[in-house]
């Protein structure tokens, strides 16, 4: 079976909420918009205090090159623009909406009808994209209509397709392409009109035979469209660990997929997009899987963006006197919350809180160069030279050993026996790295 | 709810600790443990016992009263390196004499380097070649396999030389190789042969590599590529001349070559780290081991090469470095 050639690592799957059903969580009194939630250029609002929107109507744009478009998930009444904590612990602009009844925008379709025919040509699917506001739904959030822009000079021969779901305890991916396979396919059609390529290669982990099964079926009627199981091992959803275990090619050190012809677009974007260009309806919800040793019953909920995270912890039966940490996304990559008030954004693709006694660090200790972290990354980098030199401030070694080519996949601090920080300290050596380099330019 | 706790990711941690790796180590050695004490009866006992809890000890003194640290003997990495030098000494080495072995291990080879971790050097080898320059004659005296099973202090009559000592004094006599009488490979494989406490057994060291393979303690890198080279070396020379030296087969057996390919060269600690520096770092051991063995004045290269090996270990992490995924040309 096919896999990635450099290091991995094999966590606990632990996933739990792989076989409950996707559950539509109710719309909270109160959602908080905030309007940095793709990654580039926040969005300029567009609506002020006291202003009233419906569902699906564009409240703030993204102007800048790198920016997406951002849609009221909910009807109600504009309570202010202003500075709120979001999920990076950051005091940040955001839209505050007080929910009043439920009156959608008429443009989007509503009914559960399934469209499979489509009728827009591939620039006009990107615009579609763009409007729309759809972002990378894997985590990233990466604008999706500027990844299908390919530059001048290249050309698109692969669609990749990720529904790899390589995270411990994460389930949504899995549960979506179990309960909506027809859309998915139809997105992956409507992504490869717009990038006009032939081929599409969906790559899942072979932890998930029944979405294997079900998507190959799906996707028989399109000889373009390929499903290929993969032997499970983190990262495989890191775009390039994903391109190199599908078609063999290395993205080289410092460039992007398409460089070796691929697009990389995860399953729940395809989706999105499915629902954007046939129905017309901008991302304004998604699903996120709430799970963890603290969460009674592990779920994957169909949520409104801007809904509070405590929300989505209250209806999963959480136990808040246990709980030790609240994690944005998975256990490797994930990000500790220090608040379950912060809003829901398109990239949180799972809320996990850990119990206080496994929320803690291991004792850190000495180095004993057992070489375990060079053996498990994927990057085949040197974590502990790299941690080290970060460590001490010789970043121009840092620089020289490739600092930036790290993915922060984790899996050298997963993997050391020492426990030791590895990862706290190359990320504190990335962002060296990177202003030193802009400082030179200037 | 309490206070939450906030820290980067990963929020998850693997299965391995010092603490498993150093017990998975002494694990490893159980049967070629079990093995001494079967043909070096108490004695055997005797000096393990004696060496790991003087190298515990003195650790304990070292971190509490000397550098004011809190003590980490429970990690059991004192445990490993006293019983890899009871592992490299005669069973019937004098008691103060393996705790000098212990004080030069853990005090000058380890501690003195900055404790776990630091050491340039494997400190049970150290601390071997130290006692084999400053107590030769204790160091070369092996005792019987089996007779010398009751003896304890008193040795007399019961010893003799290793396999590898036998050879090297007959071929200095000028004697041809067919003409020395030497151990079958069958008593090199079980273990009936005289020599170093821990490396008589062929089958035990082998038996407890695959488990710490198995373990993913170590891997295959350095003890394949030390094996394989003194194989080819020792090969090389017998296919010369074998009425002058000693079949491939007989180096591997005899001696300490297992016990250093599979459980000393591969120290963490001071061993390369990448895959390509670790098999480059076991031809070195192999060649020198077989250099040593067959033109050096001792009978046995296998600690001597290790130690110089170890000296080359930061320019080997300098020159193999890992593949890089995508890298430029």
């Amino acid at each position: 079976m096919k896999t990635f050639a450099i290091g991995g690592v094999h966590p606990q799957e632990n996933k739990f909420s792989a076989s409950s059903p996707i559950e539509v969580l109710p719309i909270p009194a109160k959602v908080f918009i905030p309007l940095s939630q793709s990654l580039g250029v926040p969005s300029k609002p567009l609506v002020k205090k006291g202003d009233e929107v419906k569902i699906g109507q564009m409240i703030a744009a993204g102007e800048a090159l790198i920016s997406s478009n951002l849609h009221s998930p909910v009807s109600g009444k504009v309570e202010k623009v202003d500075d709120y904590i979001d999920a990076s612990g950051y005091r940040r602009p955001a839209i505050f909406i007080t929910v009043e009844g439920e009156e959608w925008i008429p443009e989007i379709d509503t009914s559960p009808d399934f469209i499979g025919e489509i009728t827009l040509e591939g620039p006009a699917i990107i615009q579609k994209i763009k409007e729309m506001g759809i972002v990378g739904m894997g985590g990233a959030t990466f604008p999706t209509h500027v990844k299908l822009m390919i530059p001048p000079g290249k050309k698109a021969e692969y669609l990749i397709i990720n529904g790899v779901e390589c995270e411990p305890y994460l389930t949504s991916d899995h549960r979506l392409m179990l309960e909506k396979p027809a859309e998915i396919i139809t997105g992956i059609r409507l992504l490869m009109k717009a990038l006009g390529v032939e081929k599409a290669i969906i790559g899942i982990e072979n932890n998930k035979p029944d979405a294997i099964e079900l998507l190959s079926k799906t996707a028989a009627d399109y000889p373009g469209i390929e499903v290929v199981p993969l032997k499970v091992k983190y990262p495989q959803g890191g775009e390039k660990q994903l391109i190199a275990a599908l078609t063999g090619r290395e993205v080289p050190s410092g460039k992007l997929p398409i460089e070796v012809g691929c697009v990389v677009q995860n399953v729940g974007t395809a989706f999105a997009v499915y629902e954007a260009v046939q129905k017309n309806k901008p991302l304004i919800e998604r699903i996120v899987t709430v799970t963890g040793s603290n969460i009674s019953q592990p779920s994957n909920f169909l949520v409104r963006i801007g809904t509070p995270i405590i929300t989505l912890l209250e209806k999963a039966g959480w136990n808040p006197e246990k709980a030790g940490k609240i994690i944005n996304g998975g256990p490797m990559m994930g990000k500790a919350l220090f608040s379950p008030e912060v809003p829901l954004v398109k990239g949180t693709s799972g809320i996990l809180v850990l119990n206080r006694d496994e929320a803690y660090r291991e004792k850190t200790e000495p180095c004993i160069r057992c070489a375990k972290c060079i053996s498990v990354c994927p990057m085949g980098l040197q974590p502990y030279l790299l941690a080290r030199v970060s460590e001490i401030g010789r970043f121009d070694i840092a620089e020289n050993e490739y600092i930036l080519d790290c993915i922060e996949c984790g899996s050298c601090q997963y993997t050391c026996p020492s426990a030791r920080p590895l990862l706290d300290h190359i990320r504190l050596g990335k962002y060296k790295v990177n202003q030193i380099i802009r400082s030179r330019k200037n | 709810m309490n206070q939450l706790i906030i820290s980067g990711s990963p929020h998850v941690h693997g299965e391995m600790s010092i603490k498993s790796i150093m017990w998975g180590v002494v694990i490893a050695l159980i049967p070629a443990w079990l093995v001494s004490l079967w043909y070096f009866g108490i004695a055997a006992l005797f000096v393990t016992l004696l060496a790991i809890l003087s190298c515990v000890a003195i650790e304990y003194v070292i971190q509490k009263y000397l550098l004011h640290q809190e003590p980490t003997i429970s990690d059991g990495s004192a445990v490993v390196t006293g019983l890899l030098l009871a592992f490299n000494v005669p069973s019937s080495l004098p008691w103060w004499q393996v705790i000098i072995g212990s004080l030069v291990a853990i005090g000058i080879a380890k501690m003195s380097f900055g404790g776990l971790g630091k050491n340039i050097f494997n400190p049970a080898l150290v601390a071997r070649v130290f006692l084999l320059i400053s107590f030769p004659v204790s160091m070369t005296t092996w005792p019987r396999p089996i007779e010398s099973r009751m003896a304890f202090l008193n040795f007399d009559g019961i010893t003799g030389p290793t396999a590898l000592g036998t050879l090297k004094t007959h071929l200095a006599m000028g004697e041809t190789i067919s003409q020395i009488k030497l151990p079958t490979y069958e008593s090199l494989f079980w273990g009936e042969i005289g020599g170093s406490l821990g490396e008589v057994s062929a089958i035990a060291l082998i038996l407890g590599g695959i488990y710490l393979l198995y373990r993913k303690i170590i891997t295959w890198h350095i003890p394949v590529s030390y094996i394989l080279t003194s194989f080819l070396f020792a090969g090389i020379l017998w296919w010369v001349n074998p009425e002058k030296y000693i079949d491939p087969v007989f180096h591997i057996l005899a001696g300490g070559l297992l016990l250093g390919a599979i459980y000393m060269a591969t120290d963490m600690v001071s061993s390369p780290m990448t895959p390509w520096g670790q098999i480059v770092f076991g031809i070195g051991c192999g060649v020198l081991t077989i250099l040593i063995r067959v033109f050096g004045a001792y009978p046995e290269g296998v600690s001597f090469a290790i130690l110089i090996m170890n000296a080359f270990v930061p320019l080997i992490n300098r020159a193999f470095k890992p593949k890089r995924f995508g890298e430029v040309k």
